[in-house]
Parts: C-alpha cells; structure tokens; sequence
C-alpha cells in the first residue's frame, strides 16, 4: 500500500477508521477529492475548513449516509476495524449501527418521550428487555451528562427540552446502540455558547469509549477538543496533523491562511 | 407601512391592501370583486334554495326523517334512515380501503421510487380521479360486479359467511360492489394528500433515524408515519367528504334497494343515488320537498366534513413552515 | 459483548421484516394502479367496436333497428359544456386573480373559503340548485339549467389553477411594471396574467375535462332527449345521461353505444390531461 502524501503525522499504526482514497460527487460535482484518512482509537478527530470544502460530504461518506442524497456516488474504500465497510455484501444499516451519527441541528423524534428517544435504536431492533433498557437509557443518559436534568421527565416529549438538552439527547441516542465510532456535523452549530461549552466539555469524557470525529467550522472549538485535525480545502485534505501541531506550526501555506483567518 | 404607494412599496401584492387611487385600479378591483362575489354569493344561495325547497318535508317530518326508513312516495310518507345508513356503510367501507393503500402509495412514491418510477406511478394515480363518474360505473356493471358475483363473493361466502357481513345471495350489485368502486374513486385524492404529508417530513428527521442504524422500513415508521398521523388523518376526512357525495358510480351500482341490511352482499341505497334515481320522476311536491331535505342534509355533512378536513390540512400548511 | 449478540440475534428479523414491507409498498402501489388500467382496457377494446361515422352524425335508433348514433349526444354535451364554460370561465378567473393579486383583502379569505367549499359540495347538490333555480321558474327541463350546474362546479376548479399559476410569478416581475409607472389593473392583465396565459389555459381545459364528464347533476336538470337540441329552454341529450341510460339498459345496441361514449369521453379526459402535464410540466420544473 503506498502511504497517502497528508498522511497523518506522525502515522498512526492501528487506526479503528480508515479511508482511502475517497472520492464524492453530488451528480457532476467533484465534492471530495481523493482523501485518505486514518482516524485513531478513543480520540477526537477534527476536520475544519471553508464552507463548501467537503468536510461535511467526507464525514457522511464515513458511514454511508452519503449515498441517501439522489444523485450522490462514491469511489474509494472505508475500513472500519479493517473491514471494508462499501465491501461486497456489506449492508449499509449495518455500517450505521457501527457509526453512528449527531447531525447539525437537534433532530429528536418529535413524536416520542425522551426515554423513547434514548432507546429507540434497541427497540427499533426489537429489544424488549424493559431492564436492559432502563439501563441503557440511563447510561446512555449520564454519559452525555444529560441525566440529572431530565431523570424525573424521562416521559416529556423530547422535542420539550432546550436546543443544547436536545443535541444531548441525540448524542445520548447515538450512544445507546453502543457504536464503536461517533460521527459529529457540526453539532454544536445551531446552539448557544453555554450548551457549546457543556458539548465540548463532554467530548473530552465520550473518547473513553468511542472515537469522536467531528465536523467543525469553528477553529477554536477543534484546536479546544480534539487530538487531531485535518484542514479540508476545495475537496481537498489539505493538512493532517496532531492538532497542537497543526494550529501552532502548519505545513502547508493554505492552512495557515485558514488559522490565520485570512479566508473562510 | 400601510400608506406606502404602489410603485415605492417594495412587495405589491404583500402590501396591506389599500383603496386604490387610480381610476382605471379602482374600476379593475370592482370588476374582479363583482365576478368573485358570485362565488360567495352562489355559495348563499345554495344554502338558501336547499332549505326552501325542503321546505315542506322539514314542516312535515321534521328532525325525525332522518332516522325513520319508511320511503314510500305513494302514500307520501318519507323517512331517510336507509340512505344515511347506506352512505355511511359505502363511504366507510370505501375509506377502510383507500386509506392503508393511498398511505401505501404515497410512502411508495416519497421514500422508495425512484424519480422517474414515481412520475409515472403518481401521474396514473391522478389519473384515476379524472375518469368519469359514468364511465367507473359502466365498468363496475360488466366488470366488477360479474367479477363480484361469480368470484369474490362465492368465496368469501364460503370461508367468512359466519360474519353478518358476508351474508346472503351474491348478486353482485351491492353494497361490497359500490364501496369498492367508492375506494377507487377516493384513492387519487387521499393520496395526494399523504404524498405532501410526507413530504414535508424534514429529511433531518430520516437521516437521525438512518443515522441510528435504522433500516428503510424501519426509518419510514419512526421518522414519516409516526409525525404524520394528523395529516393522513386530515387526508381521510377529506377522503370521506369526497365519498359521501359520489353519485353516478355509486347509483349504477349499489341496487337501489332501500333497506338497511348488515351484509355487504345486500343492495342498499345512499343519500346522493336516492335523489338521483327519483328526483327526475318525483311526482308530488312533497316527494321533491323530500329528495331536496335528503340534499340539504348531504349539503350541510359535506360543508362540515370539507371545512374539518380544510382546517387540519391548513394547520399543518403552517406547522410544515415553521 | 453481550449488546451486539442481542443485535445479531434480531437482524435476520428486521432485514425480512424491511424486505417484506417494502415489497407490500410496492405491491400496493401497483395494485391502486390496477383499476386504471383495468377501466382504460374495458372501455377502449369495448368501444373501439362501436366506433364509426354515424356514432358522431346519427339519433339513437329505437330498439331492435341496428345502428344509429350518439350525434345528439355529443351535441349536446358540446352545447351544454361551452355554455357552462362561457358562464364560469370568466367567474373562475376572475376569482383567481383576485385571490392571487389582492390576497390582502378583507374578501380574499371569504372568497377562498367560498371557492374551497364550494369544490366540496357534491355536484348532484347543484344539480338540484339549478333545478331550483331554472326549472321551477321556468316549468321545465331545459339546457339552460343543465349548463347553469356545470358551471358553478367549473368555477372552483378554474380559480384554484388560475390562483396556483399566478402564484408562480415572481414579485419582482410585478415590481418591475409598477416601477415603469403602469396602473396596477395593467400589471396585473398585461404582465402578470398574460405572461401565465398557457397555465390558466391548462386550467380551464382541466375544469372542461372534468364537466363533460358529470352526469348527476344533469339528470334532472337538462334531463335527456333523443333528438338533436332544440334551444336552450328545452331538455337536451348529453353524453354522460346517455351513456348512464344505456348502460342500465337490457339491449346489446345501447350498450355498445354506452361503451363508444364512454371511450370518447375517456380519450377526451385523458389527452387535455396529458396536455395540461405537458405545459405546465416544462413550467414548475
């Protein structure tokens, strides 16, 4: 296997996510552009960069969501935990299960309680177990630090709480079904500064267990969290780096014009 | 805001409306207004025409017509209790199949068709309601209601006769053969609705349940049926409102027969197929008077089924906005 | 780990479970689907036997000569349609702009709600209004009253297209006219209207299609003739009446002519809509 040029600095030996080579389009348009990736276990990866510059078509390609989007098609290999997961015969609900997803607004299911929200991927599945539920949700629940503020209106719609609570929630869903790899679109986009800081807060403690890649438009917020960042520009993956080293001493010239704040 | 002139006001016709100044602008919009008024008033004088024709049957047989079955024109003793049971029976038996197949259809076409299939699929759907009334009822005498007699019924006799409502001898004509043509008719319009119901569906709700690992089956119940049951709901009312009225079809084919009969083998008789089969031939005036109180009830159940349905449908208008 | 072993147990369910559903999504899809195809088969292979000449020139013969036609028929529905449309067009569009253009209004939510309502009300509800109206008065059955129904039920369809396609009009294009100093009645006729002339067209084709197939409301009202129209005032032959009449009829003859009907008007119904697809398709993509 040739390495790819961006390759992660230094290398990662035994990454949990691994794309190669990825390419996306939307019909005719090229949006992401021969990117290869390895993402390392039980750390926040980042990825920054313009509006427009594929970070977010990359990250939905990580668990195959991209292929719902009419007109979208993919090149490339994704392996999760060495498994190819766009290989033969390899279901994309499956893929999901395995990564799973927080998007960019709050998306709880406005016709079910909190408790349902938090549990609807096990029942979904036809888990019944009424313990292994509660148990599940409250885990699930104090893992994504919502417990305390909900534990006594498990039963109240979801869609009642506040945007940062909801965001809480729906990482609180994600986590429920246990996923290895947690994909983040920018979660924090559409909430205020004191829900952001709980959300960052909480990425710190999530990567004990699962490995966080998060879409960003915010620098301060990937340079804050995450071990890793990777500057995406035009398609492009630009720069891929410890994020110590990338926000204080980037290599290429086009993401230092990024941190510097000279685009974007 | 409210004295801006037309020409400097950014958005005419978002403007509140003012009187306007222009001679040739003012002519125009009374014009326009003179022509509309007759929707209104149309509307009015229906109402008004409907209760003075009915007249004589009100005076006579009061709130009591509707729940007494005897018709009987020759001695002139009136009672719509046969119709009403009869176009209840048809319309709901129509709805309690158009309904989970239009809900069907219209998932079909927003989540699992592609582009092109769904066109095609959606354009023959439609085209469903633009066939004549008549035509559905000449079809359902040499098509459905042989099929009905020979078939459907003799089966259904056999296997399910011990329910009241596969009763009796197949004759084909009935009520089975009405409410089904009835479900064809009403199909295109449920659909239609469910079809934009589902489509105001935010997509971040399909994609937090892909996201979770759903399958397609399973993100359509979670993320499009569950948050869409008012709108579906407002569809089969608007479903009913159409079901109700429906004539022609219906006259061909339910055996104008006026008695109530819990078999679905049975002919009957619905409120619309009464006044079309004797209104023609009505040769007293209360016999009219009679046909026309049947009407004014049709009128008034139909006006309060369309504004309900109206009115839930609007609501989600905005719900869908927000 | 025992989580993802509770998964696996349960995926082979889901996977039928979605396969088998999607399937009926299908199926039912296809079924709804069916009646139409099933109805255009009918009346196409049964009535293209019928269909000659005198089916457009000739009376309806008595029973037992062969032959004759729905001549009068035709007529009639084409004298009772275009005087229904000559009446409710005009209504029609009228209210439809109103709704598009003056939609601030303190009428425009009494008009809307009229035109809405109005749509629902059965058409055999303004059959026995027109009787009211124009046979009581007049001692008579005649094809005034018939096309009197037929219009009032035209009026809601035309205002409803006329108000979609002038809703597609861009504010700017209106701002643009006001803004070169012309009288907003201009605008709106010169600009606005004329520029959606081939949408509010389709419309009306629309409504025409759906009168020339009603049959309830006539029943009674421009009731049914075997001759050739004789004025307005007096009863009139339509296509929809005959082929009800001749459809509950025991004779081969008027059957097969209750068959030919059929497939005109179908044919009719179908090509304006496939027309009004073709226009306003190339439109609102």
């Amino acid at each position: 296997m040739t390495p790819a040029t961006n390759a992660a600095k230094p290398p990662i030996p035994e990454p949990i996510l691994s794309a190669k080579d990825v390419n996306a389009y939307f019909n005719a348009f090229h949006a992401v552009r021969g990117v290869s990736l390895d993402v390392e276990p039980n750390s926040v990866t980042a990825l920054i960069g313009p509006s427009g510059c594929g970070k977010s078509t990359f990250l939905r390609t990580l668990n195959r969501l991209h292929e719902e989007i009419p007109g979208a098609r993919f090149e490339g290999e994704v392996t999760l935990e060495g498994e190819n997961i766009y290989g033969r015969g390899m279901d994309p609900v499956q893929v999901r299960r395995k990564i799973g997803m927080v998007f960019q607004k709050p998306n709880p299911f406005p016709s079910l309680s909190i408790y349902e929200n938090v549990v609807v991927g096990l029942t979904l599945a036809g888990v019944k177990d009424r313990r292994l539920l509660d148990e599940t949700a409250e885990r699930a629940l104090k893992h994504s630090a919502l417990w305390d503020e909900v534990k006594d209106k498990l039963r109240a719609p979801g869609t009642s709480l506040s945007g940062g609570q909801q965001q809480r929630l729906c990482i609180a869903r994600a986590l429920a079904v246990k996923p290895p790899v947690i994909l983040m679109d920018e979660p924090t986009s559409a909430l205020d500064p004191i829900s952001t800081a709980r959300i960052e807060e909480l990425l710190g403690e999530l990567k004990k267990e699962v490995t966080v890649v998060i879409v960003t438009h915010n620098m301060q917020q990937a340079a804050r969290c995450s071990d890793r960042t990777a500057f995406f520009f035009m398609g492009e993956l630009v720069e891929y780096d410890r994020s110590t080293r990338l926000f204080t001493n980037p290599q290429d010239k086009r993401t230092e014009q990024y941190i510097t704040g000279r685009f974007g | 805001m409210s004295t801006a002139s037309p020409i400097t006001s950014p958005s005419p016709s978002r403007r509140p409306s003012t009187r306007p100044i222009n001679p040739g602008d003012r002519l125009f919009r009374r014009v326009l207004m003179g022509l509309s008024g007759v929707v209104v008033a149309v509307l009015a004088l229906i109402a008004i025409y409907l209760a003075k024709l009915s007249w004589p049957a009100i005076h006579e047989f009061g709130l009591g017509f509707f729940w007494t079955t005897d018709w009987d024109p020759v001695k002139e003793h009136f009672g719509a209790g046969a119709f009403i049971f009869g176009t209840l029976v048809s319309s709901f038996f129509a709805l309690a199949l158009a309904v989970p197949l239009s809900i069907a259809v219209g998932l079909f076409l927003t989540e699992l068709a592609p582009p092109r299939a769904a066109a095609v699929v959606g354009f023959m759907v439609e085209m469903l309601a633009a066939i004549p009334s008549v035509v559905y009822g000449l079809w359902g005498i040499f098509f459905l209601a042989p099929l009905l007699r020979l078939y459907v019924q003799p089966f259904l006799g056999r296997h399910f006769g011990w329910l009241f409502l596969f009763q009796g001898p197949p004759y084909g004509i009935g009520m089975l053969a009405a409410g089904l043509i009835l479900a064809i008719m009403v199909t295109p319009t449920i659909t239609a609705i469910c079809r934009e119901v589902f489509r105001a569906v935010p997509n971040t709700q399909r994609e937090a349940a892909l996201g979770l690992g759903a399958t397609k089956w399973e993100m359509i119940r979670l993320a499009v049926v569950k948050s869409s049951w008012s709108g579906v709901f407002g569809a089969g009312i608007l479903g009913l409102g159409r079901a109700l009225g429906e004539t022609m079809a219906v006259t061909m084919l339910i055996g104008n027969r006026n008695e109530i009969s819990t078999s679905l083998f049975s002919p009957g008789q619905t409120m619309a197929s009464v006044i079309a089969n004797e209104y023609a031939e009505a040769g007293s005036n209360i016999h009219v008077a009679a046909l026309a109180y049947v009407g004014l009830a049709l009128f008034v159940v139909s006006f309060a089924v369309n504004h309900l349905a109206r009115r839930i449908v609007k609501r989600l208008e905005m719900g869908g906005t927000r | 780990m025992t989580f993802q072993d509770v998964y696996a147990k349960l995926d082979a369910r889901r996977t039928i479970v979605n396969r088998l559903m999607l399937g009926l999504l299908g199926l039912a899809s296809l079924v709804a689907i069916l009646p139409l195809v099933f109805v255009l088969y009918y009346v196409v292979h049964r009535g293209i036997q019928g269909l000659n000449l005198s089916f457009f020139t000739q009376l309806p013969k008595p029973v037992g000569e062969t032959g004759g036609g729905l001549g009068n028929a035709v007529l009639g529905t084409l004298v009772l349609v275009g005087l229904g449309s000559a009446v409710g067009v005009p209504i029609g569009i009228a209210s439809g702009v109103f709704l598009s253009e003056f939609k601030r209004s303190r009428f425009a939510p009494w008009l809307r709600s009229a035109v809405e309502l109005l749509a629902g009300v059965p058409s055999i509800i303004l059959g026995i209004f027109a009787y009211a109206v124009l046979v009581v008065p007049l001692h008579g059955f005649s094809a005034a009253a018939g096309a009197l129904a037929l219009a009032i039920i035209l009026i809601p369809t035309v205002a409803k297209t006329t108000e979609e396609v002038l809703k597609l009009v861009p504010d700017h294009i209106r701002e643009a006219g006001l803004g070169l100093g012309l009288p907003r009645w201009k605008v709106i006729l010169r600009i606005v209207v004329y520029g959606s002339r081939s949408g509010i067209l389709t419309g009306v084709m629309l409504g025409v299609a759906r009168i020339s197939g009603e049959s309830a409301p006539l029943l009674f009202t421009a009731l049914n003739s075997q001759y050739w129209p004789r004025g307005l005032l007096a009863p009139i032959s339509s296509l929809p009446v005959q082929i009800y009449t001749y459809a509950i009829s025991p004779f081969d003859d008027w059957t097969q002519l209750a068959w030919t009907g059929s497939m005109v008007l179908v044919l009719f119904v179908l090509v304006a809509n496939l027309l009004m697809r073709a226009i306003l398709g190339g439109k609102k993509a």
